[in-house]
């Protein structure tokens, strides 16, 4: 199969890519739109470091083709925030060391933003429960759930 | 202690800002005009020789850099310590999974169909895949016994020991493999040009080990070989041995092509080429008095290190020196070895040999405990280091410890000795979830063994940037742990300016010193010092200059480094590994001071098993260490968190599945770790008992928390199902296995 033409909607803006339509959201991303904040830790979608939103809801980019994106409105790491301007989970993720060596963050994030957007209220259990599709290998998570938290209280 | 403004305070992570934005740049995030991408033939087989290569039908070869064994101009060999480890195979293969042949492309898509297309033929050899058939030589596969090392440490008289035995206690205890499962799989990208020579950015710990690999593999000049450690996603040991191979491998194939070129694995072939964690078997037998005080241990222990010796040595001595734990012991006798089997090297490993003996001994102690009849914190409270005993090796512990006073503290923190008779008490009912805890307590020595701190001979030193920050030079990396904030600190603070006036160097080896590699839970403590060091000299010539006045502010100490730099061109101070005074160690004997300083730690672990599922659920967790002083207390309850929860992995989760020497899990899918519903609530004291010799006081801390989990977990099991279990990890099936047999007979002699 040839070059498709898709157009996404990436943290607010339009972009339009040539692709094959099996390619994966999360090279998409990376490669063709130089958005290497999504990672790839697994690509059989058991770690969750491509985590992305996709109209709204927690993908892992890793599985998505991107034929099945076109159209999509697509969120990033890269479309939290950023610096003066950070989210309120990266906020907190820095102040209670949410991130070590930070492979698992940007898709750690995403997902927390999620929680928190779905539940902008949730206990440990629902945090926990939350956050189970992300793998880390660095925190043991609790300070994870600590940002998550802070995240919460503000 | 307490008087500073930076250190022991939780600045912020140095890199931080750029991690959570997802700025910051790891290997595979990085692209060069032109680039190629690497990828790896390997053999499918453990053992043989090789027949022949073809290139199959279908593929247009013309199209593709290909290199074997004889495009290497220098050595064919990964440096390590012994000579054994080849870049590529050439003739002979000893594991499954071993490079053979090396391929790139513009396209990285046509890659697997490439390596696919690529057939090797073998004449295939027997092969030894257990620690039992390397040990009974049948065949042997390497050197003339299948031994890649032995050491024998003694102290004391171990006859005294067994003629004044009122009980003598035997156990054996064996661990499995585990994989780091960093979330960042192993990568690099290597150009060359005859001009600027070889330059490697990688996924790594250590640019100084893949620096003198790579001089050696590729015959250049030292100056002419540059590496470059990018941002590092995850390590755990495991980018301590193998950077240097697959930087090789991008290295040969950029030299061949003359263009960059990316090498990039993916989690499954990170997962069955990589290495992991040496597999381990243990035997003790100990004579001990009526009353519960240890005379002697004997101790046996076999690791097993795969196919090439790499790292094992020396992951044998630190196993070796740890296996009495943190009792006195007035003799023992320890015997080690580790041997070859073919499979993948077993490499570095958090904790470098030391869990596996101390599960060893900590689940011994509860056997040795039982034996006696007595609560198994009682024997250890009566066999703890005290300050003036001597540690198996014949050191004098002259640190002021306290283990008991950390052990009532876990106990306390835990409500243990309420919960074990509880526990107990519930446990009888018929109730089919049972619980139980159990505790562990150990000790992990900080830094190179021995006379390595001497040897490595680290530098550090400090400068000033063209644009007034100062800069932190050491070849120490940073992959999670924090190496780059605490440097920082150290820094600032005795520089007397802000944090964020301090910046790091990059990781790059053409502009920082050797200060050594980032292992052995050596950066806080001894790179720390040497940072120090350096920011003293630094702040020294700056006031010998007249240029600044003590009592200076941070905008004033920048103005005058300023006006020093533009006059005198550069402002620097380095700063050399001194000794702390007394250390002594003698290599032939195992005999001396081990190593500069300890740290200490009691963990105790609470578990529920359920006996319809036999699973089991760690419920709560109390790690109380004392790693002199915590310089941030945010990284370093996030490092000993972190252990931890690898620890709990390593009990209870991560099996590697091995079928004729190669994994046969390697995915995420099939080889599980710990997600955040199955971690405990991780509660974690620190004790500062600050340590002369380090950076304010620090001590080491990045292994420590590996060797506590699981003794603790399966000796709370121990106490939840009155069955007993010294294998980890510990699965599921594991327990049902058991339940459904009879408990054997321990071997207890009473004399
Ligand atoms: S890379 Fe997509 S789930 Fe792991
Ligand atoms: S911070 Fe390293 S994997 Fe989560």
């Amino acid at each position: 199969m040839s070059p498709e033409h898709y157009a996404l909607r990436v943290n607010g803006k339009l972009r339009k890519v040539d692709a094959h339509p099996m390619a994966r959201l999360l090279d998409v991303l990376r490669f063709d739109l130089q958005l290497t904040g999504t990672k790839e830790g697994c690509g059989e979608g058991e770690c969750g470091a491509c985590s992305v939103l996709m109209n709204g809801e927690l993908v892992n980019s890793c599985l998505i083709p991107v034929a099945q994106a076109d159209g999509a409105v697509i969120e990033t790491v890269e479309g939290l925030g950023e610096d003066e301007r950070l989210h309120a989970v990266q906020r907190a993720f820095l102040e209670c060391g949410g991130a070590q060596c930070g492979m698992c963050t940007p898709g750690m994030l995403v997902a927390a933003a999620y929680l928190l957007r779905k539940n902008p209220h949730p206990d440990v259990a629902a945090i926990r429960e939350g956050l189970n599709g992300n793998l880390c290998r660095c925190t043991g998570y609790m300070r994870i759930f600590e940002a998550v938290e802070r995240a919460v209280s503000g | 202690m307490g008087q500073e403004r930076i250190v022991g305070k939780p600045a912020l992570r140095k890199e931080g800002m750029a991690k959570v934005c997802g700025r910051a740049q790891y290997i595979d995030d990085l692209t060069m005009p032109g680039m190629l991408h690497g990828a790896t033939v390997r053999s499918s087989i453990a053992r043989g020789r090789i027949l022949g290569i073809e290139f199959g039908e279908g593929i247009p070869w013309d199209e593709f850099v290909i290199v074997t064994a004889t495009d290497i101009r220098g050595e064919n060999e990964i440096a390590l310590i012994n000579h054994d480890w080849p870049c590529l195979a050439a003739q002979v293969v000893n594991h499954p999974e071993e490079p053979i042949v090396l391929l790139a492309h513009a396209d990285r898509h046509l890659l697997p169909k490439a390596v696919a297309a690529v057939r090797v033929s073998y004449e295939e050899w027997p092969a030894v895949f257990s620690m039992e058939e390397s040990e009974r030589r049948d065949p042997v596969i390497w050197g003339e016994d299948n031994v890649f090392k032995t050491f024998l440490m003694e102290k004391g008289n171990m006859d005294l020991a067994w003629a004044g035995a009122d009980l003598i206690v035997e156990g054996e205890y064996t661990t499995g493999a585990q994989e780091h499962l960093y979330i960042e799989n192993n990568g690099a990208i290597a150009a060359y040009s005859a001009e600027e020579g070889l330059t490697v950015w990688g996924s790594l710990q250590c640019p100084f080990y893949v620096h003198k690999s790579l001089v050696k593999m590729t015959g250049l000049p030292e100056q002419k070989v540059r590496i470059v450690q990018v941002e590092t996603g995850g390590a755990f040991g495991g980018k301590e041995d193998y950077p240097s191979m697959i930087g090789a491998h991008a290295a040969l194939l950029a030299m061949k092509s003359g263009k960059p070129v990316k090498i990039v694995y993916d989690r499954a072939e990170d997962m069955a080429a990589t290495t992991k964690r040496h597999p381990s078997r243990v035997r003790h037998r100990t004579a001990v008095t009526r009353e519960g005080k240890l005379l002697g241990a004997e101790i046996e222990i076999a690791l097993d290190g795969g196919a090439y010796s790499t790292l094992s040595p020396t992951v044998l001595s630190r196993a070796t020196i740890h296996a009495g734990g943190a009792y006195y012991w007035p003799n023992i006798r320890v015997r080690s070895k580790t041997l070859a089997t073919n499979c993948p090297p077993h490499g570095a490993f958090r904790g470098f040999g030391a869990p596996q003996t101390l599960f060893a001994m900590e689940r011994h102690m509860d056997h040795v405990a039982e034996a006696l009849g007595m609560a198994p914190d009682e024997l250890r409270r009566r066999n703890f280091l005290r300050p003036g005993q001597t540690t198996t090796t014949g050191q004098v512990i002259g640190e002021d410890i306290d283990l008991q006073h950390l052990m009532e503290r876990a106990l306390a923190e835990s409500r243990y000795n309420e919960k074990r008779e509880r526990f107990a008490r519930e446990n009888a009912g018929a109730g089919l979830k049972k619980k139980g805890i159990g505790l562990a307590a150990f000790l992990h020595g900080s830094g190179f063994t021995g006379s390595g701190e001497r040897y490595l001979n680290s530098l550090a030193a400090m400068d000033m940037t063209g644009e007034g920050k100062a800069r932190v030079l050491v070849s120490s990396t940073e992959f999670g742990q924090g190496t780059n904030t605490i440097l920082c600190q150290i820094a600032a603070e005795t520089l007397g300016i802000e944090y964020d006036a301090v910046e790091m160097g990059p990781p790059d080896t053409s502009v920082v010193p050797n200060t050594g590699p980032t292992v052995a839970s050596r950066t806080s403590m001894v790179v720390g010092k040497l940072v120090h060091s350096a920011a003293v000299g630094l702040k020294k010539t700056l006031l010998a200059s007249g240029l600044l006045r003590e009592g200076y502010s941070t905008e004033e100490f920048v103005a005058a480094a300023r006006t020093y730099v533009a006059r005198y061109g550069q402002l620097r101070a380095e700063a050399r590994y001194e000794a702390p005074p007394g250390v002594h160690w003698d290599d032939q004997q195992y005999r001396g001071e081990a190593y500069a300083a300890y740290a200490w730690a009691v963990y105790v672990a609470e578990v529920t098993v359920d006996l319809t599922t036999c699973g089991v659920t760690v419920d709560d967790f109390v790690a109380v260490q004392e790693v002199g002083r915590v310089l941030n207390p945010v990284l370093a309850t996030g490092q000993i968190e972190g252990g931890v929860a690898q620890g709990i992995g390593w009990a209870l989760y991560e099996k590697v599945v091995w079928g004729r020497g190669r994994m046969q899990n390697n995915q995420m899918t099939n080889y599980i770790i710990p997600t955040s519903q199955d971690i405990p609530p991780i509660r974690i004291f620190f004790e500062e008992r600050p340590f002369g010799h380090g950076a304010y006081g620090a001590k080491g801390i990045g292994e420590l928390p590996m060797d506590g989990p699981a003794p603790a977990i399966l000796n709370a099991i121990a106490h939840a199902m009155g069955r007993q279990f010294d294998s980890v990890p510990l699965l599921p099936e594991d327990i049902f296995r058991e339940m459904t047999v009879r408990e054997p007979e321990r071997e207890v002699v009473a004399l």
